[in-house]
C-alpha cells in the first residue's frame, strides 16, 4: 500500500465515527519498500487539495520521511517539492505491519503489502 | 449450471484452486478484459487522466492490469486472499485490500474519481451466513461508496443478477444511498453476450453534506 492511498483511509468500524480519532491511522512497526514509479507532475498537483497535509505530516514523521511543513505556494513550478512528494506517496510502500485507529483501537494488520480491513462481528 | 454465488461464499469459493483457474483461463479473461473496458468507458472520464480508481472485487488484478495499461493509479479490494496473492504475485500496481465490501469501506469524501466493478455484485445479494442481510450490506456498501467519491463522480458495476428483483433491491438501496443513474444493457438480444451494466453517479452536492 503507498502512502497516498493511506492518507485517503480512514476507520470504517461502524461505531468508530469521531473524525479527529479514526484518520490518520497510526502506523505500527512498519517494514517499507520503495518502488520506482513514473513521476506524473499533473496527477500530483490534481492530487494535492484532496490530501490532508497534516495527516501526511504525522504520517510520515511516523515512518521517518521528511516532508515540507507546508505546501508550496505553486506546487506545480516547484521541482523540489514535487520530487518529495512523489517519493513519499507514490513510491513508498508499507509491506509488513499494523495501522492502529486512535477512536476504537482496532489493528488494520498489513501482509505482503495488503491490508486486513476485515471486521469483527461487533464491528459492523 | 449452478451459480458460483449458491456454492459458497467468495472467500471460500474462490480458494487456491478456483482463483487459478478463474485467472489462468483465457476465456474468461478475455470476457473480463472487455467488461473492464466498457466499464472504464461508461465512466466518461473527461480526459485520458491518469485517474484515481476503485476496482471493487478486484480478484487477481484482471481489471487492474488494464486500469494499468492505461496509467491510471487503483486501489483494489477483495474478499478472497487467494485471489490477492495472485495479484500481488503479478506486481500489479495498484494498492490491494483484504475486504468485504458488504462491511462498507473507511475512505475520506471525495477520494476517488470512479470506481469499476466486474462481475461482483451480485455477491452481496446473498445471505450466505446468518447475519449476512443483503439489504443492509448493499446499504453500507453503496452509503460509505458514495461518499469516497468524487461529487460527479461515476461507479460503473458489471453485473450478473439473478432475477428482476435482485436489481430492483440493488437499484432501490443505491438511489437510497445518494446515487442516481440506471441500467445500460449491451446485445440485448442475445441471451450468450448480453451484460448489465450498472451506472451509478455520485450527484453533484458538496463533499461532506451527505449523511449514513
Ligand atoms: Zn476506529
Amino acid at each position: 500500500m503507498r502512502l497516498i492511498t493511506h492518507n485517503m483511509l480512514k476507520c470504517h468500524v461502524k461505531n468508530c465515527t469521531d473524525p479527529n480519532q479514526q484518520f490518520p491511522l497510526r502506523f505500527k512497526e512498519v517494514q517499507l519498500e520503495q518502488i520506482e514509479a513514473e513521476r506524473n507532475d499533473e496527477f500530483l498537483v490534481r492530487m494535492l487539495p484532496r490530501l490532508d497535509w497534516p495527516a501526511l505530516l504525522t504520517s510520515t514523521k511516523e515512518l521517518g520521511i521528511a516532508l515540507p511543513e507546508s505546501v508550496p505556494a505553486s506546487p506545480e513550478n516547484d521541482d523540489e517539492f514535487l520530487q518529495a512528494l512523489h517519493t513519499a506517496i507514490l513510491e513508498t510502500h508499507v509491506k509488513e505491519g499494523n495501522m492502529v485507529c486512535n477512536g476504537c483501537s482496532h489493528e488494520y494488520k498489513i501482509t505482503n503489502g495488503i491490508p486486513n480491513m476485515l471486521l469483527a462481528e461487533h464491528e459492523i | 449450471m449452478s451459480r458460483p454465488e449458491h456454492i459458497a461464499p467468495p472467500e471460500l469459493f474462490y480458494g487456491d484452486i478456483e482463483a487459478k483457474k478463474y485467472t489462468s483461463n483465457s476465456r474468461i479473461a478475455s470476457i473480463q478484459a472487455e467488461m473492464t473496458l466498457r466499464a472504464v468507458e461508461l465512466l466518461n472520464l473527461e480526459d485520458e487522466g491518469p485517474y484515481y480508481l476503485l476496482d471493487i472485487g478486484c480478484g487477481s488484478g484482471l481489471s487492474g492490469e488494464i486500469l494499468d495499461e492505461d496509467g491510471h493509479l487503483w486501489v483494489g479490494m477483495d474478499i478472497a486472499p487467494s485471489m490477492l496473492e495472485i495479484a500481488v504475485d503479478k506486481d500489479v500496481e495498484g494498492d490491494l485490500f483484504l475486504q468485504d465490501i458488504g462491511q462498507g469501506m473507511g475512505f475520506r469524501p471525495g477520494t476517488f474519481d470512479g470506481a469499476i466493478s466486474v462481475s461482483v455484485l451480485q455477491w452481496l445479494c446473498n445471505a450466505d451466513k446468518t447475519e449476512n442481510r443483503p439489504r443492509y450490506r448493499l446499504q453500507r456498501f453503496f452509503s460509505t461508496l458514495f461518499m469516497s467519491l468524487q461529487r460527479g463522480g461515476r461507479a460503473v458495476f458489471q453485473f450478473y443478477p439473478e432475477n428482476d428483483t435482485q436489481v430492483e433491491m440493488i437499484m432501490s438501496t443505491a438511489m437510497k444511498c445518494g446515487f442516481t443513474g440506471g441500467l445500460v444493457v449491451d446485445y440485448p438480444n442475445s441471451k450468450k453476450a448480453r451484460k448489465l451494466y450498472l451506472c451509478l453517479f455520485a450527484g453533484q452536492a458538496a463533499p461532506g453534506d451527505k449523511q449514513i
